[in-house]
């Protein structure tokens, strides 16, 4: 019963989608006050269907509901709950349906809760969001209909992509959804403000908890998907420039610009233009990337296979959404008035080149994932990999963090250049230290990483500057925020550069007993046993491991057999040292009795993925206290009323 | 701003839809061809890698008679795989050159010791820049290179025992 509950609320919300686009037509048409009310109710309660819609697919996933196609195809009856439970979105179907969901809560969550903006603004805003919901719920319930009965029943599931079958895909996916259709609230109010000619720094401040929350997700899901691929897929490494890892990048890079200069448009009334338009290529961004994934045009380990009938939906869902977006913007930006202008030396100015480098990565990384099929339409095959991003992506990163460290030194409309070279003169020397240092001691290591290391160490005592001469307590946590998050930055660099310059690594095949060597640790491999679980069994290698300190200690690494459906994957093992991780990896048996094994040691590794939880902590200090400041005002303002 | 500015993002984005249709109604083809069949070998010095074998040059290539390039690493599975069949091809007479992809000299060695050496020269491509000018995508590859350094086939993937008369055969025709 569960799967027609199901698909009934997805009609239904699909009904009231349609509905609120309309009273968002006539209520700006016929200048209706009175419809503002309904629209916000109908927005949360199409919210409300959608996740009742999926509430309904997840109940089938943990019923294992075999009467239910999708479920047969992606579930089986032994599978531990929780995968079964993730199982609801590990598929093509099942993530469009999330996808819509998070569309449809989020506009619910507009409707309640936002009150600064003007009126006519937020309705605009509403039916916006409201169009890009119709066009996915039509894509679910035409092409992609998750609740599809099979008839008759087969005895059992097909299982779950045993790759997938990881507590870190449970919550992966969500966490960038959720990033994702953040932005699409940014991009429906900068279609809603773009309609009714209001764009200015009102429209910024109620825009930026939206931007500010989708870029927590998006920087969450980003480090976990790195550290997903990392232990999970066995290769040792922490970024591929895969097409989807570039589908989640895009739009974080257009996000964070966006982040910068709604900033400088809520408080210094600037860049009005330049921020309604990131606001549509952030969520532009989310589509295309969305629409990678999903299309299955570009092979990818993530994308599902899918046929083109629904890549073709997608592509006029892209054509009408951004298509129209764009049109709107380059018809309305010349109504748009200028704001406030600032001398280029100045901290707007340094926002700007911000804005202009993210978007210079941004193109490169765009034209680095589209080239291939560009190249494909003259009959010219090839892949683009990390050599090519590396090598242009990288410098102009590189450059970005130098920007990074100067912007929150300078001042606000105008300074002057030698007062900055006085101010920023700790964090010159700090790089200046850090460089010759590992120049001298570290052995060549390369340029980049070089100037990785460098940079990492200027940023991290830029970034605590603005705390400097300040009374940390009463510090506003928003800045807190921005320090921590620069912070994390400065410490992901140096995580990337240290790791990427001393990585060591080395394969071989070892008997039992026999010693291998890296980095200072012998590791010995004192067994193989078998190994059974609900679904799938294994080999699992016992490595004993013995530093040069005399310390020791146990690792696991793991082949397992999947048998729904049948595969193989390996299980890393990994030590976290406090100076970096042992990466050990069991490969095949040999026939001479041996077995492969792959042993990486990777010096500061963890400080990737530890930055990338301060840059998200630092997102989430700043929102909170944003709001904070926003309540203690009203409170105030009640007070004294 | 200028005026025909706002229109640029609008542009930009027709042409990556007009390169989405394209690709979504392309029948897919997923192996990674290069586009140097029939064309000569881009001009590359390797250093040695292998214990008391030479490096390798592209004008290695151009003695008048047809070799095999082979692109491997000794980190790479399927390499270990392919090695009993470079061995037969060695067996019947095909000068075999190969280079390495981001390996070191001691696991080379190592690997040719354990897997056998069928290489007359190997060079080291530390980064694979010379692997990414031939336009291979990934370890192992093979191409058939004719005496005047023209590359005359490929062969994506490690060579199974069947792919051995084809390769044979590939060679004949480069003469």
């Amino acid at each position: 019963m569960t799967a027609e509950t199901g698909l009934a609320a997805l009609w239904l919300a699909a009904a009231l989608a349609a509905l609120q686009v309309l009273l968002g037509v006539l209520a700006l048409r016929r200048d209706m006050p009175q419809a503002v009310g309904a629209i916000r109710a109908v927005a949360i309660v199409q919210g409300a269907l959608a996740a009742i819609a999926m509430a309904a697919l997840i109940n089938a996933f943990l019923d294992t509901d075999l009467s239910v196609a999708l479920v047969v195809a992606n579930s089986h009856s032994m599978k531990p709950w929780l995968y079964k439970f993730a199982g609801a979105w590990g598929n093509h179907e099942g993530s469009m349906l999330l996808w819509v969901t998070i569309l449809g809560v989020a506009g619910a969550a507009v409707a309640k809760f936002e009150h600064r903006l003007a009126q006519p603004t937020l309705v605009a805003t509403l039916a916006a969001q409201a169009a890009i919901a119709l066009g996915f719920y039509a894509f679910l319930l035409f092409a992609s209909n998750p609740f599809a009965r099979l008839n008759p029943a087969p005895a059992d599931g097909a299982g779950l992509n045993p790759l997938l079958q990881d507590l870190g895909l449970a919550f992966h996916p969500p966490t960038l959804y959720a990033g994702y259709v953040g932005l699409s609230v940014a991009f429906s109010f900068a279609v809603g403000a773009l309609v009714t000619r209001d764009v200015g720094p009102a429209f910024a401040r109620a825009m930026r908890p939206w931007v500010l929350a989708a870029w927590i997700f998006l920087t969450l899901g980003i480090t976990a998907g790195s550290y997903w691929a990392y232990y999970e897929l066995g290769w040792g490494g922490w970024w591929f420039w895969d097409p989807v890892e570039n589908a989640s990048l895009m739009p974080w890079l257009a996000a964070t610009a966006l982040l910068h200069s709604v900033t400088v448009l809520a408080t210094r009334d600037g860049l009005r233009a330049w921020t309604v338009m990131l606001a549509v290529v952030a969520f532009s961004m989310s589509m295309i990337g969305t629409f990678l994934v999903r299309s299955g045009i570009l092979t990818s380990v993530h994308a599902f296979a899918v046929d083109p009938r629904r890549g073709a939906f997608i592509l006029v869902l892209l054509l009408l959404y951004i298509g129209g977006a764009l049109a709107l913007f380059g018809a309305r930006v010349g109504t748009v008035r200028q704001g406030k202008l600032f001398e280029p030396f100045s901290r707007e100015g340094s926002l700007v080149a911000n804005n202009l480098l993210l978007t210079v990565i941004l193109g490169i990384v765009l034209i680095g994932t589209f080239y291939p099929i560009i190249a494909g339409a003259f009959d010219i095959q090839l892949s683009v990999g990390p050599p090519f991003f590396d090598s242009t992506a990288g410098p102009i990163a590189l450059l970005l963090v130098a920007v990074m460290a100067v912007g929150p030194l300078l001042r606000w409309r105008r300074d002057e250049a030698e007062a900055l070279i006085q101010r920023s003169f700790p964090a010159i020397a700090a790089a200046l230290f850090a460089g010759v240092g590992v120049f001298l001691l570290g052995g060549p290591i390369g340029v980049l990483p070089l100037a990785g290391v460098a940079l990492a160490a200027g940023l991290a005592v830029a970034s605590v500057a603005p705390l400097a001469k300040r009374n940390l307590a009463r510090a506003p946590l928003h800045l807190w925020g921005m320090v921590i998050a620069h912070l994390g930055i400065a410490v992901s660099l140096a995580g990337m550069a240290i790791s990427t310059a001393y990585t060591q690594e080395t394969l071989l095949a070892v008997g039992v007993g026999d010693p291998a060597r890296i980095a200072g640790y012998t590791v010995r491999l004192e067994g193989v046993r078998p190994l059974v679980s609900d679904n799938w069994s294994a080999l699992e290698g016992r490595l004993a491991v013995t530093d040069d300190g005399g310390a020791r200690f146990v690792l696991r690494p793991q082949v397992r057999y999947f048998t729904t459906p049948v595969t193989t994957t390996n299980e890393s093992a990994i030590a976290t040292m406090w100076n970096g991780q042992l990466y050990t990896v069991l490969g095949a048996l040999g026939d001479d009795g041996r077995w492969q094994l792959r042993l990486w040691w990777k010096p500061f590794v963890t400080l990737i993925w530890l930055g990338g939880a301060m840059i998200a902590i630092g997102g989430a200090l700043s929102l909170v206290g944003h709001q904070y400041r926003l309540w203690r005002t009203k409170q105030r303002a009640e007070a004294f009323a | 701003m200028k005026r025909w500015l706002v229109w640029l993002p609008l542009c930009a984005f027709g042409i990556i839809v007009a390169v989405i249709a394209w690709g979504l109604w392309q029948p897919a083809d997923r192996t990674v061809r290069s586009a140097l069949v029939g064309r000569p070998l881009p001009d590359f010095v390797l250093p040695a890698i292998a214990p008391g074998k030479p490096g390798l040059t592209s004008a290695d290539f151009r003695q008048g008679s047809p070799r095999l390039l082979n692109v491997f690493a000794s980190w790479c599975v399927p390499c270990v795989a392919e090695a009993p069949q470079l061995l037969t091809l060695k067996a019947a007479g095909v000068p075999i050159d190969a280079i390495a992809i981001k390996d070191t000299p001691g696991d080379v060695s190592a690997f040719l010791r354990r897997n056998g050496d069928p290489y007359a020269r190997v060079g080291a491509d530390a980064h694979s820049r010379v692997q990414l000018a031939l336009g291979s995508s990934g370890v192992p590859e093979t191409f058939v290179v004719d005496g005047k350094g023209v590359i005359r086939a490929q062969h994506v993937g490690d060579i199974r025992a069947e792919d051995v008369p084809q390769l044979l055969q590939a060679l004949a025709d480069a003469k």
